[in-house]
């Protein structure tokens, strides 16, 4: 006596592919660590002597064994440290003049793990976002994000440039 | 006697088209996953290292992605276990970066073009030398916009 197909199980079929795809596929994760890297030129960067106050050298060895200023350091470490050099509170002698005089230099051996440098990459930049972050609350009384307007943002970001300069690694531990 | 038995008469018997609309979802919803699983096929194994510092990737067509870790299982035999680079869906070496980031860059329009990000996803495990070449290869390039791939550090 029926004479219609019964599509009432129709949209439970339909959900069930639905819900297996969506189980089965990974959504691709696009986040990560943004940097601009140095435009290449043939030439030896050209060496312009930089008081060694202002220099904040980050060495990380094959062994993945962080040395910041001559000092054996942790990765926990290293967010605190860079973030009183470049700020430099109480103005002592051995640090930044001042924030748009820090630099911060990395260099690495082509044995280091790639997880250590990111970790050491993150790090500083870390000290660089809570840098700005304070600044911007003293300033504008908003947290400093990407979203913010780009006057407040420059403004920020010329008080405080990042600046943080990779050296040609060293031949040490390749595999 | 069953609630469920109807009782129409003469009305002549016709197909559902009641399903229609589920098939094509149906449809719609194969297409869409196996659009996404194609470009996944990785041959290298990658485990992004963990960062807090994460900024999200805003177009996904301006951004082109450089996979670095070791070939899996089964290319093993053939390539070795040394970290290798990927390209689109097979391995390459370092000199073919700039013929894969100018094919990518033609299919973008050119008020977008400074916009291109390279996407480097890299294996933790994988030490820094191949990175390095890829880097300077890069630079070489002129393509300077580049993200590290990262996981958010669970807290």
């Amino acid at each position: 006596m029926k004479n219609e197909i019964n599509a009432g199980s129709m949209a439970d079929i339909a959900f069930l592919l639905l819900i297996f795809f969506l189980v089965t596929t990974t959504i691709v994760e696009d986040k990560g660590i943004t940097v601009k890297l140095p435009p290449w030129s043939e030439e030896e960067p050209d060496i312009t002597k930089l008081k060694e106050r202002n220099v904040f050298s980050v060495l990380v060895n094959a062994q993945n064994q962080i040395l910041v200023r001559g000092e054996l350091t942790r990765v926990r470490e290293l967010k605190e440290l860079a973030k009183e050099f470049i700020a430099n509170p109480s103005k002592r002698e051995d640090m930044a003049e001042k924030p748009t005089m820090a630099i911060i230099s990395l260099k690495n051996d082509r044995g280091t793990n790639y997880r250590t440098y990111l970790e050491v990459y993150n790090e500083l930049k870390a000290a660089y976002n809570e840098l700005w972050n304070e600044l911007s609350l003293r300033k504008y009384g908003v947290p400093y994000t990407e979203e913010m307007p780009t006057a407040y943002k420059r403004e920020i970001r010329g008080e405080i440039p990042l600046v943080i300069s990779e050296a040609e690694p060293t031949n040490f531990g390749e595999e | 006697m069953s609630k469920f038995s109807k009782k129409r008469g003469k009305s002549d018997p016709e197909v559902s088209t009641a399903s229609l609309p589920d098939i094509i979802f149906m449809l719609l919803f194969f297409f869409m996953v196996v659009t996404v699983l194609r470009d996944s096929e990785l041959k290298v194994s990658v485990n992004t290292p963990f960062a807090s510092e994460l900024l999200k990737l805003e177009e996904k067509s301006l951004v082109n992605y450089l996979y670095i870790g070791r070939p899996v299982k089964k290319f093993q035999d053939v390539y070795g276990t040394k970290p290798r680079m990927q390209l689109g869906d097979k391995f390459a070496d370092i000199a073919e970066i700039p013929l894969f980031l100018e094919k990518h860059k033609i299919k973008v329009p050119e008020a977008k073009r400074p916009r291109i990000t390279s996407s480097l996803r890299v294996d933790g495990d994988v030490t820094m030398g191949i990175v390095q070449d890829v880097k300077t290869q890069l630079r070489k390039s002129g393509q300077l916009k580049v993200n590290y791939s990262a996981k958010k550090r669970p807290n």
